[in-house]
């Protein structure tokens, strides 16, 4: 079986205008709604509480929210979660309650009035955690950033590093971009998810690059945009098909991942479909703009020795 | 040309032998147990224990599966819960307050493999359930304290040396000494300097007043600090004991947080009432020159607090004692007048402070204040009738059985250095933790089985070689898990199915390229040998780039993220040693013996 039996090379360096147009527009739409919506931050950045329970039989809302309200939290968001059985209850954070405490008022007041409410899970998170969440997120971004571009400039050159972390770091910005437009709620497992996606996705940038390296040496009467062509045309099937693999496992997660993984799957698989897209119609462009040419390889004595591993 | 030494089969079979000795574990479940250890140090958990535990137990009719001594606790392990939770009962009242009776859960796995200490996977807090505390430690009241027996110190320096002052006071952080002349200062200036190496010390005039200005020295700070969250740590510890957890993980994080972990614990308001006890305890004089009053501020260098009934008392600012002096105290009765009282037990810098104060102070009252949430209680007052030395004191005031255990239990547990406050917690209840493990095997189980299918249509005989690859990378990365002991959580899973998705890619690579070869004419042995080897430096980058992910992932993240990145990090290492090495040897073994190769099955 095979899927890409390809005779000539799809041009497209000669697309490249209207690849990097689309991006831009994609990417113009995220700052859009990153700007204008904002994202959906979960308790772990804001701080709050959330509160998990199951009742025996399906609860009614409206009696868990009236409860509360009585209780003395009127502001509580109470909704379903997975199923009817299961409330999720987010209380926001206050100045004046002593926060630790909030959960067990919660459970009794909801205890009162049925007593077969299960407490499932408790997440309280003080407001400097979130700070600190927020601000160890935006470190790992940039430690991540730079150690790509770095490794990117010791393996191929500048040019390459550079290219690469623009096309993936305009991932990032898409999938953020599709959690403001949903309101998707915006956790630490997405953040996990984020830079996962950031590390995974700068891969098929990676590959393209050696074989566009590699085509510099082997296409000697080549032009530069036949040689990213080729590279690009022989390196697709193999694109398509580990992501494809990759999404299969990434679906299984979003699917019977239960609610938790939900967020976190789907962060990666916007992020596995824009890295595809990027990583090829948009950082090989971009190479050809920083002008990549053979004389960035013109000491293959060396870089041949380091082909030949084992 | 595509021929493995026998070494390299005998290692990659080693791997996988070891892989596979050190996955089994997991497969066994693991079986509710209790666990005995002893409170305190003195106490030893030895085969004696161990025959009063099996009688114990035998008198109950109990029928433990396996009792055993390990570490320095007791282990039974039990069928069902309902044996479980009766032979808590037994135990606890059985052995008495000196031993800590746990519900624990212990592997099925037969004797031989713990004796490799081949142990299952340790599942986080979100899959096991129980609590998680985050606690941050109030830094600026330890300094504020320091700085409070600073005043006192310079006091009874200049005091003693004859230096005369006109006043010490405190504005936060700093310190301001008042002299009468430059050269009463220069004097004290050198005395502090001499006695007291923590000081920083400056000169400051202002409209003829010739001051010193102290504050403390920043290595000095970070010292108090560091030896703050250092107590505190211990004193979480002793509390968490008294709690009766079976393995708790209680850990500094960062420079003034500390986490705590209470696997199965459920009762969280329990949990947090013994950890939240902020208390502090001091000793000080009392004032009983003035008359305390609510109705005008209490007078320099001294504080007002209720006691137990609420009457107000006012008490001497300087310290004369902390609670981090206490060594041991216990609840008993007073042998004279068969009062419930605590017993004290001070360390020797404790005792030689409280006999200096006592000899200084027959017959006048010394209270001890319980500070909770920043709010001072006098515990109780009691006269000084004589010098006390040895360290031994006794407690005896207003208080009734219940209160005189609750306040050895405090003393005991020992003060906090500093308060601390809950700023996260995170609570998995059990049937949550169970199905979320459920959920996490269903789906790698899911993922795995549609790529293989699809790997093996793909790819034919060269799928199945990748698929059986990935397998064994399945495999090495369950043990390794197992082998490091590293904490399972349900990102963590994520990303033992992340890292298979991803690890695919690897096998992709080299079958593409075998095609491509293939299609250039090139022969079929040639073609797996170029492959392997033109592939291998396309892997070796990409996989460097995910793992710069998972480092700074592992660096920057905390609790289950950790988890993620580890198991990303793992992941990596395991999928390069199975889709390079393991794959070659199958594909080696397959087709490297055979000379005149024609065909291969790759699709």
């Amino acid at each position: 079986m095979e899927f890409f039996r390809i005779k000539h090379d799809i041009p497209f360096m000669s697309y490249g205008r209207y690849t990097t147009a689309i991006s831009l527009v994609t990417f113009l739409f995220a700052v859009f709604f990153l700007v204008t919506k904002g994202l959906n931050f979960g308790v772990d950045f804001t701080g709050g509480t959330v509160i998990e329970v199951h009742y025996a039989q399906s609860a009614d809302l409206a009696k868990v929210r009236a409860q509360l309200a009585e209780t003395g939290f009127p502001d509580a968001q109470v909704q379903n979660f997975g199923s009817s059985y299961d409330v999720l209850i987010q209380v926001p954070f206050k100045q004046n309650i002593a926060g630790a405490k909030l959960s067990e008022q919660v459970i009794d007041s909801l205890r009162k009035q049925d007593a077969s409410v299960e407490k499932r899970r408790v997440e309280f998170v003080g407001s400097q955690v979130g700070k600190d969440l927020i601000d160890n997120g935006e470190l790992a971004l940039l430690l991540v950033s730079l150690g790509i571009v770095g490794y990117l400039w010791l393996r191929f050159e500048w040019k390459f590093g550079l290219s690469a972390i623009i096309a993936n770091l305009h991932d990032v910005v898409i999938i953020l971009g599709f959690f403001a437009f949903f309101q998707w709620e915006f956790s630490l497992s997405v953040l996990a998810a984020v830079l996962a996606v950031l590390g995974y996705s700068v891969n098929e940038s990676v590959v393209v690059f050696d074989r566009i390296r590699e085509n510099f040496r082997t296409m000697r009467k080549a032009g530069v945009a036949e040689i990213i062509d080729n590279a690009i045309t022989r390196t697709m099937s193999r694109t398509i098909i580990t992501h494809g693999c990759t999404q299969m496992m990434v679906g299984a997660m979003l699917f019977l991942g239960g609610e938790t993984l939900h967020y976190f799957a789907m962060a990666l698989t916007i992020g596995i479909l824009f890295s595809i897209y990027s990583s090829v119609l948009v950082a090989s462009p971009l190479l050809m703009m920083f002008g990549v040419s053979r004389e960035d390889f013109i000491k293959p004595e060396k870089a041949e020795a380091e082909e030949v591993l084992p | 040309m595509n021929q493995y030494p026998l070494w390299k089969y005998l290692l990659i079979l080693a791997a996988l032998l070891a892989g596979l000795i050190y996955t089994l574990p997991n497969f066994f479940g693991e079986s509710p147990a209790v666990q005995v250890s002893p409170l305190r140090a003195s106490l030893k958990a030895d085969a004696a224990l161990l025959a009063r535990v099996t009688t114990a137990l035998k008198a109950a009719s109990l029928n433990p599966e396996i009792v055993m001594l390990e570490g320095n606790s007791i282990k039974a392990r039990f069928a069902d819960t309902d044996s479980q939770l009766k032979a808590k009962d037994v135990l606890v009242t059985q052995l008495g307050e000196d031993y800590v009776v746990a519900l624990n859960l212990l592997p099925r796995s037969p004797q031989w493999l713990t004796d490799l200490h081949a142990l299952p996977m340790y599942l986080g807090l979100d899959l096991r359930g129980g609590v998680h505390f985050l606690l941050q430690v109030d830094m600026s009241a330890a300094l504020n304290k320091a700085m409070e027996a600073a005043t006192g110190d310079i006091r009874s320096a200049l005091r003693e040396q004859n230096i005369a002052y006109s006043g010490v006071s405190r504005e936060g952080k700093v310190l301001l000494v008042k002299f009468r002349d430059a050269e009463a200062r220069s004097k004290g200036e050198a005395e502090i300097k001499q006695r007291f190496p923590d000081y920083a010390l400056k000169d400051r005039d202002e409209g003829g007043e010739y001051n010193l200005v102290v504050t403390l020295k920043p290595e000095a700070e970070h010292r108090i600090q560091d030896s703050a969250v250092q107590q505190n740590l211990v004193t979480l510890r002793n509390r968490v004991n008294e709690l009766g957890v079976a393995e708790p993980v209680i850990q500094q994080q960062g420079a003034d947080r500390v986490v705590v972990q209470l696997p199965g614990v459920q009762d969280t308001a329990r949990a947090k009432d013994i950890l939240g006890r902020t208390a502090t305890l001091e000793v000080r004089m009392v004032d009983e020159t003035h008359e305390a009053s609510t109705a005008s501020a209490p007078p320099f260098g001294t504080e007002m607090f209720k006691d137990r009934q609420g009457k107000m008392m006012l008490v001497k600012k300087q310290v004369i004692l902390t609670g981090e002096r206490i060594n041991d105290a216990q609840p008993g009765f007073d042998n004279r007048s068969n009062e419930p009282a605590v017993h004290i037990n001070l360390d020797g810098v404790g005792a030689r402070q409280f006999k200096d104060a006592t000899r200084e102070n027959v017959g006048k009252r010394m209270a001890i204040i319980l500070f909770e949430k920043g709010k001072g209680e006098i515990v109780t007052a009691p006269v000084i009738r004589e010098e006390i030395g040895g360290g031994r004191v006794q407690i005896t005031g207003q208080m009734d059985t219940v209160e005189a255990q609750d306040t050895a239990l405090l003393l005991r547990a020992g003060a906090l250095a500093a308060p601390m406050e809950i700023i996260e917690e995170r609570t998995v209840g059990p049937s949550l933790g169970a199905e979320n493990i459920t959920r996490g095997f269903n789906s790698t189980k899911i993922g795995f089985i549609m790529v293989a299918l699809f790997m093996m249509a793909y790819y034919l005989m060269f799928g199945t070689i990748s698929m059986l690859a990935l397998a064994a990378n399945l495999l090495l990365l369950v043990a390794l898990l197992s082998m490091m002991q590293a904490t399972l959580t349900l990102p963590g899973m994520a990303g033992i199915a992340l890292t298979l998705g991803m690890a695919i890619d690897a096998n992709v690579l080299i079958n593409e390229r075998i095609r491509e070869e293939l299609r250039n004419g090139v022969s079929p042995q040639a073609a797996i040998h170029a492959g392997y080897d033109r592939a291998f430096g396309t892997i070796l980058d990409s996989n460097v780039t995910t793992f710069i992910a998972g480092l700074a992932l592992f660096m920057f993240g905390s609790g289950p993220i950790k988890g993620f990145a580890v198991v990303l990090c793992l992941g990596i290492a395991t999928s390069m040693f199975s889709a390079v090495l393991i794959s070659r040897a199958i594909v080696n073994l397959i087709y490297g013996r055979k000379a005149r190769l024609t065909k291969v099955a790759i699709g």
